[in-house]
């Protein structure tokens, strides 16, 4: 008798669990105008994308933007593409992405995101031009984002231990050698832990576009990744930690982001970077409203936010980015008149942008390996097959 | 008919029903507990497998709820029963570690601290359960780093030496404490000693001073004392123990994110095939290894008597 009360509620608690899959997808009809705000707007973002001044208190382009629209805003940082598309996919709580290129197009494609209005985002023309209609956030003339900024990965080293000599190539993080101050790079250097990793591998051994490999490309860039295993003390993937790394685990070289770079010479840490001879990886990022966005007026006065010069260029000189709105590289204080170019302004045709690599080889024609292959295969090279 | 006056106001009336009816009785009592127990953890887990037997649309990311064996065929390579295999030998490891360790603090605290002593001696084991977890592995962290703490002592007092030695070991060693698996083992068992202890001593304040006695009595040598007596009334409070450090380090995805070579266990295996690939079925496939190692361990446990020593 006890049992099978036990038993009766523990179905009704069963189907009560199974049945409560709810899920709204809401494909809305193009906003005409921005209504009232919602008094918050939630964003998935890159660490250091989205400042409030809470980290440095001159860099903070939160605070205007709330008190003049009301709209509190709520940051969620991830660390790679990957994160971000499950934190897109997985729920209905965040409006806004700052998507790379290697997630947007995956966002797109699965609806997770909505077509934005172009005409409710006033300073739409002082967009690069270049930008403006990019493949990864415009499909079949529709567009899905706002432009935010652009940069490359580039190689940070410590200064102390090349001396004279600074990297001029890749190869110090991939292949086993003697640094300048007579140790081998093996166990002090460090490498991206995202699947897209691989495409920098590729760049590494001269691949023209390095997100669409054939089979036997990308099994070439596999196996020179399974012997930088060997010289990878730790996997990168929160920009604070890799900090930290440089700061107290003796890491001497690794591809990292100008934010880092910039963090650590700012504490006085002997860290430079480097583009170097190969070229390098990159990404450039838009801001994806999602497809069931709860507060879409909030985040279209956020759209609007994130293309004003002053924002533009303070975000570039604290991330080491190029901004979307070339008009922000002159005059902003925290930039410099030179900072935009430092930042790699001259280098947009040699960067690869990040891309989500396809079966059909982003449209080019012939056979190429699809990401879900490069994610597997990479997790298990960092797990030391 | 003659039957005894009803009762009248609204509280015996409820007593009265509730006495004569068993089945409401139960239900209101354990009603709750049990729609907790079945509904909440048990339904939720019970959709989390579910989803082991969709498959992932790898490249818009959603996920195809078609059901199929493909993504437990996934499981079953061998980079991924790698991973099986290193978090079990760390989880072993770790709990043999924890029990050598544990075992003569309990047998202190258990037989010759005095009542006061006892009392601190339990406190401080537990102080550091009162402070963030998170804090704790980020201090190792910082301890354990190339120009840490540690390697900054054993140099300042001439044992540097012996620090590279150890980091030149094949499997276990790294370039820095911080990025090997023997740093991962070092923190996995601080994290989990407390857990270990409390257990222990436990079983231990059980074993009568007479058995001791009467041990000494018969010719017995403290070391046989040990081996014939006292350890066979410990083992209860060690399985007991051992089910904590090793279910812990089976699920856990904190420690190998911020201290190891960035090699995947199990706990981390999960987290990023959920959040890196978004491949919520595999994620859900891999969460059924701990849950059947745990299983025969706890099978195997119950045999040594764990669960009265808890």
């Amino acid at each position: 008798m006890r049992s099978k009360l036990i038993v009766w509620l523990g179905v009704i608690a069963l189907v009560a669990a199974a049945c409560g899959d709810g899920g709204g997808d809401g494909a809305s009809e193009l906003p005409t105008e921005i209504g009232e705000g919602e008094g918050q707007v939630n964003i998935v973002a890159w660490a250091g994308y989205i400042e409030d001044g809470s980290t440095d208190p001159n860099y903070d382009w939160v605070t205007t933007f709330e008190e003049a629209t009301g709209c509190q805003v709520n940051v969620k940082t991830a660390g790679t593409s990957d994160e971000m598309v499950a934190l897109m996919t997985g729920s209905t709580e965040y409006d806004l992405v700052t998507a790379s290129g290697d997630s947007s197009n995956r966002l797109i494609a699965g609806g997770t995101v909505q077509e934005i209005n172009i005409d409710l985002i006033d300073a739409w023309d002082t967009v690069d031009p270049r930008l403006q209609d990019a493949p990864w956030h415009t499909v079949d003339g529709k567009h899905y984002g706002v432009p935010y900024e652009w940069g490359a990965n580039v190689l940070a080293y410590n200064t102390e231990v090349f001396g004279d000599t600074p990297p001029t190539s890749w190869s110090v993080v991939f292949e086993e050698q003697t640094l300048p101050d007579g140790e081998s790079n093996a166990g002090r250097v460090q490498a991206y832990d995202g699947p897209i990793y691989v495409a920098d591998a590729a760049l590494y051994m001269g691949v023209a576009n390095p997100y669409a490999l054939s089979d036997q490309q990308y099994q070439d860039a596999l196996n020179l990744l399974r012997g930088q295993r060997e010289l990878v003390g730790r996997y990168w993937h929160d920009a604070f930690i890799q900090i930290e790394d440089f700061t107290n685990e003796g890491v001497v070289a690794s591809s990292s982001w100008p934010f880092q770079v910039n963090i650590l010479q700012a504490s006085g840490a002997p860290i430079a970077s480097v583009f170097p001879t190969e070229g390098a990886t990159g990404w450039a990022d838009t801001t994806l409203m999602h497809s069931s966005a709860p507060n879409p007026n909030c985040a279209y006065m956020w759209l609007n936010h994130s293309i004003t010069p002053k924002l533009q260029g303070d975000l570039a000189a604290w991330f080491g980015t190029v901004p979307a709105v070339l008009a922000a590289c002159e005059g902003n204080e925290l930039l410099g008149p030179d900072g935009c170019n430092t930042n790699g302004l001259g280098s947009f045709d040699q960067i690869k942008f990040w891309q989500t690599p396809t079966e059909n080889c982003l449209g080019a024609g012939g056979t190429c390996v699809p990401y879900y292959k490069w994610v597997t295969d990479y997790l298990a090279v960092i797990g030391g097959r | 008919m003659a039957s005894a006056a009803p009762p009248t106001s609204l509280v015996r009336r409820a007593s009265a029903i509730l006495y004569r009816r068993r089945g409401l009785r139960l239900f209101l009592l354990l009603g709750l507990p049990v729609l907790w127990l079945v509904g909440v953890y048990g339904g939720s887990l019970l959709s989390l497998l579910t989803q082991s037997f969709f498959r992932l649309d790898s490249f818009a990311g959603t996920i195809d709820r078609t059901p199929t064996l493909a993504t437990w065929r996934d499981l079953f390579t061998g980079a991924n029963m790698a991973v099986v295999g290193r978090t079990f030998t760390m989880a072993a490891s770790v709990t043999i570690a924890a029990v050598i360790v544990a075992l003569p603090l309990a047998y202190y605290i258990a037989r010759f601290a005095s009542r006061r002593t006892r009392a601190w001696m339990i406190l401080a084991v537990l102080l550091p359960l009162w402070s963030s977890y998170l804090v704790r592995v980020y201090a190792w962290k910082l301890i354990l780093a190339a120009e840490g703490i540690i390697n900054w002592f054993l140099t300042r007092i001439g044992l540097g030496p012996v620090l590279d030695v150890v980091l030149d070991l094949p499997v276990i060693g790294g370039p820095s404490l911080s990025t090997s698996y023997l740093g991962q083992f070092i923190v996995f068992l601080y994290i989990w000693l407390p857990y270990m202890i409390l257990p222990v001593e436990t079983a231990l304040e059980r074993v009568p001073n007479s058995y001791l006695e009467a041990s000494a009595d018969l010719g017995a040598k403290p070391l046989t004392t040990f081996r014939r007596v006292v350890w066979p009334l410990a083992i209860p409070g060690i399985a007991a123990g051992s089910i904590f450090t090793f279910s812990l380090t089976l699920g856990d995805y904190i420690i190998p994110t911020i201290i190891g070579d960035s090699s995947p266990f199990i706990g981390l295996a999960i987290y990023s095939q959920q959040g890196v690939a978004g491949n919520l079925p595999l994620a859900a496939a891999f969460s059924f290894v701990p849950i059947a190692i745990m299983t025969v361990y706890l099978t195997i446990a119950r045999r040594m008597g764990a669960f009265e020593a808890l």
